[in-house]
C-alpha cells in the first residue's frame, strides 16, 4: 500500500536535493550533476500524474479502451533532449575550464581570476 | 583493448547488430517505444562501441568528422525541409494533411521523414561530441 | 500569404543555422546572417503593420486546430517585441563581421553566426508562440545559443561567466517548466489563449498561485531580476561584443515579454495582485534594483561591466512599470523595452568599436582616455546614448521614465517617484565618469586618431540616433506601447 501522494514527495525531494547539490558543491561536475537531480525531478512531476490507473501504454491497440495520458510523455521527451543537450554544453565547457584553468574547483578558479586582477 | 582478440571478435558480431536495432527503434516509433532521438543515441553507441574497441583512428576512418558534422546540419534542414514542402503544397507549416493525396498516409510519411532527420542529427550531434573529447587531454593538450 | 509568415519568421533563422554548418566559410556565414535577420525585419515590419490595423493573427502549425495544436500568436504586444528583436538583429549582424573577425579564431567564426542564427530564432520563436510548452523549448533554444555565444569571448573568464550563466539559465528554465507543469494538472491544457479561460473554472487555487511563484522565479531569472541577476555583469563583460550587443538589447527584453503573458493574458481571471504581493514584492525588488545597481556601477573599473549593471538598473525600471500595473507605467515599461534595447545595443556596439582599435582583450575606465581625440564619432555616440540611459528631455529614455512617473503618481506612490529621479541621478554620476574621461583626459602618448571601421560605425551611430529620434517620435514606441498595455490590461488574449 504505498502512501498517498507518493510521487509527489519523491518530486519535492529530488528537486530539493538537486538544488542543494547545484548550490553547495564547489566541484563544476557535481555542479552538473546537481542540475540533472533536479531537472530529472521535473520529468517525475510530469510523468506521475499522466498514468491513468488501469490505463495502459499511449499506443493504440485492440481491446483496449483506457490509455494514459500521451501528452506528457511528448512534453518529457523534449525536455529529456533539452536536458542532455544542456548538460552537453555544461560538460564542454568544464573541459574548456580545465583546460585554461587547470582545476574544476569553483574556489580554486575564483583564486586565480583574483591573482589575475592584481 | 586492441590486441585482446575476444574484444574484437565480438565487437565485430555486435556492430551490425547493434545498427540494425538501432534502425530498427527508428522505424517502430509509431507501434512501440521508440522514433528518431532514441535510434540515433543507440547508433551513436554502436559507433562508439567500435571505436573503444579499435582505436580513434579507425573509427574516425569509418566515419570521419567532417561526416558527422554535415550530418548534424542535414538532419535539421531535413525536418524543416518537411516543413517547407508543407507550406509549398498549399498546407500550413509543418502540415503532414498535405503531404499525400490522403490525409492519415500523409502523417505516415511526414513523421517517417521527420524522425530520419531527427536520428541524422542525433547520430551526428554524438559523435561529433564524442570524437572532439576523446582525444583531448591525453598529454594535456586539446584543441 | 501574410499569415505563412508567422511561421518563416521562425523558420528561416532557424534553416539558416544549419545551412551556416553545411557550409562551413565564414565569409557565406556573415552573409547569411545578415541576409536572414533583414529578413526577419521584413516580415516582423509587415506582420506588425497588420496586427496593428486589424487584430490578432492567429497561425495553426500543423494545421491541428489549436487547442490540440500548437497556435502562433501575434497580438500588439508581441508585435512590438518582435520588430524590437529583428531590428536589433538587422543592426547588429553587419556590423559584427570586423568585430568577430577580431575576436574569435578564424574556424569558429562560422559556429559563431550559426549560434547568432539559432539564438535569433529562438527569441523570435519565444515572442510568437501561443503554447507554454513550445515557449519553454524556444526559451532553450535562445538560452543554449546564448551561452555559447558568451563562451566564445576571448578571455578565459569568458567560460566561467558562461558556466554560471548556463547553471542559472537552466535553473530558471526548469522552474518555468514546474510552473507550467501545475497548470497544466489544473486546467489540461497548454495553449495559452485556452488556459486563460480554463483557469476561471478552477476552483482550487493553491496550485496556481503556487505555478505564477515559479514562473515568476523561473522567468525572474532570465531576465536578472534582482537578487536574481549574478549572472549579467560577468556575461556581458566578457562575451564578444557582437554577442554582447545582441543579447544586451534583446534576451532580457523577451523574458520581460514572457512575464507580461503570462501575468496579464493567462493569470489574469486569478487576481495575481490580489491574492499575493506580487505588485509589492516587484516594486520593491526593482527599486533596489535601481538604487544599488547604479550604485555598484558607478564604482565599477571595467567599462562594459559598468553598463552591464547599468542594464540591471534599467530593467528595474522595466519590471517596476509591470508592478504598478496602470496603464501609464506598463505603457512606460513596454516602450523602455525598445528604448533601452536601442540605447544599451547602441553603447555596446559602440564600446566593440573600442575594443577593436584598442586591441586588448579587457577595457577598463581608464583605457577610455581621451577618447574623444582618437575616435570622435564613437565619444560623441556614447555621450549620446549615455543621455538616453539618464533619461535627459530630447532621447528616448526620457519618454520611457515620464511614463513611469506618471503611472507612479497615478499611483499615489511619491516615494517611487523619488526614487526614479534618484536612480537618473546615479545614472548620471557614471555616465560622467566615461564622459569626463573621454572627453577631459589626454589620450595616452603615442595613440592616433583611429576611428573604427566603417561598417561598425555606422550601424552604432544609427542606432544611437534611433535613441533620439524615439526621444521625439514616439508614434510607434508609445502608441504600440500603449495599444499593448491597453490589450493586456483589457483582457483579451
Amino acid at each position: 500500500m504505498t502512501p498517498a501522494y507518493l510521487s509527489y514527495w519523491l518530486t519535492i525531494f529530488l528537486m530539493v536535493a538537486g538544488l542543494y547539490i547545484l548550490i553547495a558543491r564547489g566541484n563544476l561536475l557535481k555542479k552538473l550533476i546537481g542540475l540533472a537531480v533536479f531537472q530529472t525531478s521535473v520529468y517525475l512531476l510530469y510523468i506521475a500524474p499522466g498514468k491513468l490507473i488501469g490505463g495502459t501504454a499511449p499506443i493504440v491497440a485492440e481491446g483496449f479502451t483506457r490509455y494514459s495520458n500521451p501528452l506528457p510523455h511528448v512534453l518529457i521527451l523534449t525536455a529529456i533532449v533539452v536536458g542532455v543537450a544542456t548538460l552537453a554544453l555544461g560538460l564542454a565547457i568544464t573541459v574548456r575550464i580545465r583546460e585554461a584553468y587547470g582545476t574544476v574547483e569553483e574556489d580554486e578558479i575564483l583564486e586565480r581570476d583574483r591573482a589575475d586582477a592584481e | 583493448m586492441k590486441g585482446d582478440i575476444i574484444l574484437r571478435v565480438i565487437a565485430k558480431l555486435l556492430v551490425p547488430f547493434m545498427l540494425l536495432f538501432a534502425l530498427y527503434v527508428q522505424f517502430h516509433g509509431d507501434y512501440g517505444p521508440g522514433g528518431g532521438f532514441q535510434a540515433g543515441v543507440i547508433a551513436a553507441t554502436a559507433i562508439v562501441f567500435y571505436v573503444l574497441v579499435f582505436g580513434l583512428e579507425a573509427g574516425r576512418r569509418l566515419l570521419p568528422d567532417w561526416l558527422a558534422e554535415k550530418a548534424l546540419a542535414a538532419g535539421v534542414l531535413l525536418y524543416a525541409g518537411v516543413g517547407v514542402a508543407g507550406l509549398l503544397l498549399g498546407g500550413n507549416y509543418l502540415d503532414y494533411f498535405v503531404l499525400d493525396a490522403d490525409p492519415v498516409h500523409g502523417q505516415h510519411r511526414g513523421i517517417f521523414w521527420v524522425e530520419a532527420g531527427v536520428m541524422l542529427t542525433v547520430t551526428g550531434v554524438m559523435l561529433k561530441l564524442f570524437y572532439m573529447f576523446a582525444d583531448r587531454g591525453r598529454d594535456g593538450e586539446g584543441e | 500569404m501574410l499569415e505563412h509568415l508567422l511561421a518563416l519568421q521562425v523558420v528561416l533563422p532557424l534553416m539558416a543555422a544549419p545551412l551556416i554548418v553545411l557550409v562551413r566559410n565564414r565569409h557565406f556565414a556573415w552573409l547569411a546572417t545578415t541576409a536572414v535577420s533583414y529578413a526577419c525585419l521584413v516580415m516582423a515590419i509587415a506582420l506588425a503593420s497588420r496586427v496593428f490595423e486589424s487584430g490578432p493573427l492567429s497561425y495553426a502549425l500543423g494545421n491541428w486546430p489549436p487547442p490540440w495544436g500548437i497556435e502562433y500568436r501575434l497580438d500588439a504586444l508581441s508585435a512590438f517585441v518582435l520588430v524590437l528583436v529583428s531590428l536589433t538583429a538587422s543592426f547588429v549582424a553587419p556590423y559584427a563581421q570586423r568585430s568577430i573577425a577580431d575576436e574569435v579564431a578564424p574556424e569558429r567564426q562560422y559556429l559563431m553566426y550559426a549560434m547568432y542564427c539559432l539564438c535569433l530564432a529562438g527569441l523570435l520563436g519565444m515572442t510568437v508562440t501561443g503554447d507554454a510548452f513550445n515557449l519553454f523549448v524556444f526559451l532553450e533554444i535562445a538560452s543554449l545559443s546564448t551561452y555559447v555565444l558568451i563562451a566564445l569571448g576571448r578571455r578565459r573568464k569568458a567560460l566561467v561567466a558562461a558556466y554560471q550563466y548556463m547553471l542559472l539559465g537552466t535553473v530558471g528554465a526548469t522552474f518555468y517548466v514546474i510552473g507550467v507543469g501545475l497548470l497544466y494538472l489544473m486546467t489540461g491544457t497548454l495553449n495559452l489563449a485556452d488556459m486563460a479561460k480554463r483557469l476561471q473554472e478552477v476552483d482550487e487555487l493553491r496550485p496556481v498561485l503556487a505555478a505564477l511563484a515559479f514562473i515568476t522565479v523561473g522567468i525572474g531569472l532570465k531576465l536578472a531580476l534582482f537578487p536574481l541577476h549574478q549572472w549579467l555583469p560577468n556575461a556581458y563583460a566578457y562575451a564578444p561584443s557582437m554577442a554582447t550587443a545582441f543579447i544586451a538589447a534583446t534576451a532580457t527584453k523577451v523574458s520581460v515579454y514572457v512575464l507580461l503573458r503570462f501575468y496579464f493574458s493567462v493569470f489574469d481571471p486569478v487576481p495575481v495582485f490580489a491574492r499575493l504581493p506580487t505588485g509589492e514584492v516587484l516594486i520593491g525588488l526593482s527599486v533596489a534594483a535601481m538604487v544599488t545597481a547604479s550604485l555598484v556601477a558607478v564604482f565599477e573599473q571595467d567599462v562594459k561591466r559598468l553598463f552591464a549593471y547599468s542594464s540591471v538598473a534599467q530593467i528595474g525600471y522595466i519590471t517596476l512599470g509591470i508592478g504598478l500595473e496602470n496603464q501609464a507605467a506598463l505603457t512606460g515599461s513596454i516602450t523602455h523595452l525598445l528604448n533601452h534595447g536601442v540605447t544599451k545595443g547602441a553603447i555596446f556596439v559602440l564600446l566593440g568599436g573600442v575594443v577593436l582599435r584598442a586591441a586588448a582583450p579587457g577595457l577598463t575606465v581608464g583605457d577610455l582616455s581621451g577618447l574623444a581625440r582618437r575616435m570622435p564619432l564613437t565619444a560623441f555616440g556614447l555621450v549620446i546614448a549615455g543621455l538616453s540611459l539618464i533619461g535627459v528631455p530630447g532621447t528616448a529614455g526620457f519618454v520611457s521614465k515620464w511614463y513611469l512617473i506618471l503611472g507612479a503618481i497615478d499611483r499615489g506612490l511619491w516615494w517611487v517617484v523619488a526614487v526614479i529621479l534618484a536612480a537618473s541621478l546615479i545614472a548620471v554620476a557614471y555616465v560622467w565618469r566615461v564622459v569626463e574621461i573621454a572627453y577631459l583626459r589626454p589620450p595616452p602618448a603615442g595613440a592616433s586618431r583611429s576611428e573604427a571601421p566603417l561598417g561598425m560605425l555606422s550601424a552604432a551611430l544609427a542606432m544611437a540616433a534611433l535613441c533620439v529620434y524615439f526621444g521625439f517620435d514616439t508614434s510607434f514606441s508609445v502608441g504600440g506601447a500603449a495599444d499593448a498595455a491597453a490589450l493586456l490590461l483589457g483582457r483579451s488574449p
